[in-house]
């Protein structure tokens, strides 16, 4: 099959390789460039568990193919600590016990931190909607609640509940 | 309210156990570095598909694998006959075998590749192996399969009503096994002297776990050595080596098994399925690494389901409420062939629990195991006792509504006394303690129940129906000792190993065949074993999911990893400290019976400046220069633990909800859990486990549900179509707990991963039937899950008849 050349930044790191236009984003990630953080729950984007960002959008990354990356802004889990120091959302997460099994969490945490980059409220109705195409067999969601609602009180931008 | 996390760094030693310290397991997870099967890659490795069954039923007249040999990457296609030749004639591996046998039960063969015939959709017909993942499911695509459709019975009610199409020639009845328990009582003459009876024919939907990482394996044969190595998505590596050795023909100790990180199992990997030993034979047979990722199509019809009963209940009661008698007709799905323990989970898990909180003094159960042409049924979280309890709870609410009295009062008077434990049931088990009214009182308080009656009687005058649910549950963990599960059928003990080893510096590994996959266990073992030796939680390593590390092990399942796995190392760190003492005895120059230990300090019993810490002690037993006379080097200790009895929890869960009658939504406005699960070594972890196993139980309640059309294809197969709950359709949980430990084991405790899912649907189904009641909805209309159609429909029957 035809492959195309296509490059992707992933976590600032630019990344050049050949892949079939068929290939999705998600194994281009995992199996060409060993980012494995990032999980495949259903390869049809109702889980959540492969989410990314993609030039700072939270997207499911089984339901975008490689060639569509080419060129984009990439962030993965790998990419959320910086310096040795975990992102708000991360020690959140391991506070609240917002985590059990962890298949779910690295796509859990990268639509929260968009979803609080972008503002998002504080209320606990509006961050259960904004998880809902993230989902989560083990915690019964509420940790995983408290976990964003404590990382967007660290990360101090995000508006409150109105 | 919440419990708060502590950071482990700022807990003394003495008071680790019992403490909501962070989990050790988190940092790996959070940042990607934790590896799950399919994060794996070997050199040369290769990918299989499966080539499944399209149809429910069918004879295969011919498998034509010419077209997909010939696509890219293709390495080799096999069906049965390859792998049958590929073997010593005469002898027959391939076989799943069946875990848990019953009298009469009847045994069918479960090859491993279909041979003939397909008798659900999924079931696995042929591999094919390729260099790429992608290549591999093109080509299973292309794998040709020549069928003659049969008629087919998905229903275990239908099954087993000698008018449906035969699954097995070796059960023309559908018939698996006929089961009765029963006990001294005589329940004809408790039904004969009933003032009023009450009754109900109910469904317990087939349920899909849907682990949240779908079932894989990464399996390497190494010529060089003989060694077959094999990581998997499993609970319980142990048991898998054994099985697995035994499917493939495989000598057990040149197979090593691992769990790497595991996504989530709630049973569904447990069992031995086709899938993982076809990985295994292909690795074999190619002499290179392979690996199977089910894609999530995959695990919706091969992971074993759940649930699947039938079931007419009929309790007796005198005028004063008390419950004289209940009959129980149970017809149970098993599915296409017999998981591995399937035929234990009607059974022993489930009729052995329908005394649930309460003194009935005559009960008898008749649980008939059904052939269907379905996926198989075995444990998924609950395995059983969540269908008990669900029988009684909501029959009870069907007796107090025969005697017109609250639900509440019903079970207050018929609540085994505090005073009475242990408590001999009339269906063969023995609770070892409880104090049920505590639990039920607290929880009661908790949501305001009179308080909300009044409530509800206001809002009924608006036209608003609001309903409370309550759920009592009683649950049995760590299914043990082993010579009664034996007595029972099972094939396998029911102990747990634990081995606690001193390194010479000081710092301690310990070694548990229970497998975590998000229970935490290095956390609260560690927590455990600090507590015990005085060590620094951060001096103690936790290794499970081993085969080569862990020396032997039954895996992580019915909420036994605390209560048989932690004791086990218990037992072990306490031969530790045993040996310790003789140590520290001899180079104290005391005697041992004046050697005290405490917080990691062995002391001169009113000498206590002549100490020596355990650590000395561990250096001195390794450099073996100076032990006494005849003592071994080395401090470490492996322990079988194997329980007197199972352990019962128990709790409450109360559900408030309301209706909307024009649509039939309901809407979860309360839902308050108060659990006895003994005593909690991490509270936290204790939350977790029952938000979640709550989380699930409510999808049983009102979401989820297997769906097979008139011709057996599974209509629910993807996450489009079964609906797993989303963050929106959870509700608040507020949980207290009150604490009755464990008399039978060391620590007390007794366990907590299915507390939850065991109290929570008929906690949801009664709150819904409650608030239903003045418009006379017809309680067997509100069979799960109570969709908006469900709901709406009920409530059209029950106008339509007034």
């Amino acid at each position: 099959m035809t492959e195309h050349d296509i490059t992707l930044t992933v976590n600032g790191d630019e990344h050049g390789l050949s892949v079939e236009p068929r290939t999705l984003l998600v194994h281009a990630l995992r199996d060409e460039l060993g980012y494995t953080g990032t999980n495949v729950g259903c390869e049809s984007s109702l889980c959540g568990a492969c989410t990314v960002h993609m030039d700072g959008d939270a997207v499911k990354s089984c339901t975008v193919l490689a060639v569509q990356a080419d060129g984009a802004d990439i962030g993965t889990v790998e990419g959320l600590a910086q310096d040795g120091e975990f992102h708000p959302i991360q020690e959140s997460f391991q506070e609240e016990h917002g985590l059990q099994c962890g298949y779910c969490t690295p796509g859990m945490m990268m639509t929260a931190t968009a979803y609080l980059e972008d503002g998002g409220s504080t209320d606990r109705d509006e961050i259960r909607h904004a998880l809902e195409g993230n989902l989560c067999r083990c915690t019964g969601y509420q940790n995983i609640v408290n976990a964003v609602e404590s990382a967007a009180d660290k990360m101090g931008g995000a508006s409150g509940a109105d | 309210m919440s419990v708060k996390t502590i950071d482990p760094d700022e807990v003394d030693v003495s008071e680790i156990l019992g403490s909501a310290i962070e989990r050790r397991e988190d940092p790996a997870l959070i940042t990607g570095e934790g590896i799950y099967t399919d994060d794996i890659q070997r050199p040369r490795m290769a990918h299989m598909a499966i080539v499944r069954s399209q149809y429910a039923h069918a004879r295969i007249d011919g498998i034509d694998t010419s077209a997909a040999a010939e696509m890219d990457g293709v390495e080799g296609i096999y069906t049965h006959d390859d792998l049958a030749a590929d073997h010593t004639p005469g002898d027959l591996p391939f076989m799943i075998p069946t875990g848990w046998l019953l009298p009469d039960l009847k045994q069918v063969e479960y090859p491993i590749l279909a041979i003939d015939k397909v008798r659900y959709q999924g079931q696995p017909i042929a591999i094919v192996v390729a260099e790429e993942r992608y290549q591999a499911r093109d080509a299973a695509g292309a794998v040709d399969v020549d069928y003659e459709r049969l008629e087919s019975v998905t229903n275990p009610a239908e099954a087993v009503s000698g008018d449906a199409p035969t699954v097995h020639g070796e059960a023309p009845d559908n018939v698996a096994f006929d089961f009765e328990l029963t006990g001294e009582g005589d329940v004809d003459e408790a039904f004969a002297n009933a003032d009023t009876t009450a009754s109900l024919s109910l469904s317990n939907q087939r349920l899909i776990p849907n682990a949240m990482e779908p079932r894989a394996a990464v399996a390497e044969f190494k010529p060089g050595t003989g060694e077959l190595e094999l990581e998997m998505t499993t609970q319980n590596p142990h048991l898998h080596r054994l099985l697995l050795a035994g499917v493939l023909g495989f000598p057990e100790h040149k197979f090593h098994v691992v769990a790497p990180e595991v996504g989530g199992g709630f049973g569904s990997k447990i069992h031995v399925y086709p899938d993982e030993a076809l990985a295994c034979w292909a690795a074999w047979h190619l002499e290179r690494p392979v690996k199977w990722q089910a894609t999530r199509s995959e695990s919706y019809l091969s992971d074993a389901h759940g649930r699947d009963h039938e079931t007419d209940v009929e309790i007796a009661l005198s005028n004063q409420g008390d419950i004289l008698g209940l009959k129980v007709d149970t017809d149970a799905a098993m599915g296409a062939y017999l998981s591995t323990f399937a035929p234990a989970v009607p059974t022993f898990l489930y009729a052995t629990l329908l005394s649930g909180q309460y003194d009935i003094p005559a009960i008898y159960a008749n649980v008939t195991g059904a052939f269907t042409n379905a996926t198989p049924v075995d444990a998924y979280r609950g395995a059983g006792r969540p269908e008990a309890s669900f029988v009684v709870e909501r029959i009870v609410d069907q007796a107090a509504r025969a005697l017109d009295v609250d639900p509440a009062d019903v079970r207050r008077r018929n609540f085994v006394d505090p005073d009475d434990f242990p408590y001999e049931t009339q269906v063969a088990v023995a609770y070892d303690s409880g104090d049920y009214d505590g639990a039920f009182e607290k929880a009661l308080d908790i949501v305001g129940y009179d308080a909300f009656r009044e409530r509800q009687a206001a809002a009924r005058e608006q036209g608003r129906y609001l309903g409370v649910g309550l759920s009592c549950y009683i649950e049995a963990c760590g299914i043990a000792p082993s010579e009664l599960v034996g007595e029972l059928g099972a094939q396998a003990g029911l102990w747990e190993s634990g081995t606690v080893r001193f390194s010479p510096s000081g710092t301690v590994m310990a070694y548990c065949g229970t497998t975590n996959h998000g229970q935490g266990h290095a956390t609260t073992y560690a927590q455990i074993l600090a507590d015990e030796l005085g060590v620094d939680y951060d001096m103690i390593e936790v290794v499970e999911g081993d085969t080569d590390e862990v020396p032997q092990g039954m895996g992580t399942y019915g909420s036994r990893s605390a209560a048989v796995g932690g004791s086990a190392l218990v037992e072990s760190a306490r031969k530790v400290v045993e040996k310790g003492r003789q140590i520290a005895a001899h180079h104290l120059e005391a005697d041992e019976s004046d050697i005290e230990f405490e917080a990691g300090q062995f002391s001169v019993s009113g000498a206590p400046d002549r100490t020596m810490a355990i650590q000395e002690v561990a250096g001195a037993a390794y450099l073996a220069h100076d032990l006494p006379e005849g003592m071994e080097p080395g401090l470490e200790a492996t322990s079988f633990y194997d329980p007197a009895n199972f352990t019962f929890p128990f709790g409450t869960h109360v559900c408030v909800v309301e209706v909307d009658p024009e649509t039939g939504d309901v809407a979860i406005e309360d839902y308050v859990a108060v659990d006895d699960v003994g005593n909690q070594i991490n509270p936290k972890i204790v939350e977790g486990q029952i938000h979640g196993g709550v989380a699930q139980g409510i999808g049983q309640a009102l979401f989820e549900g297997a769906v097979y059309d008139e011709n057996g294809n599974l209509a629910t197969g993807s996450m489009q179509d079964y609906a797993v709950p989303k963050a929106m359709d959870v509700p608040e949980m507020e949980l207290e707990d009150t604490v009755t430990p464990c008399p039978h084991n060391p620590l007390g405790v007794k366990g907590v991963g299915e507390a939850g899912t065991i109290a929570a649907a008929q906690a949801v189904v009664n709150a819904v039937e409650d608030a239903l009641s003045p418009l006379g909805v017809d309680p067997a209309d509100l069979d799960m899950p109570l969709t908006g159609e469900t709901v709406w429909r009920a409530i059209q029957n029950a106008e339509g008849g007034s």
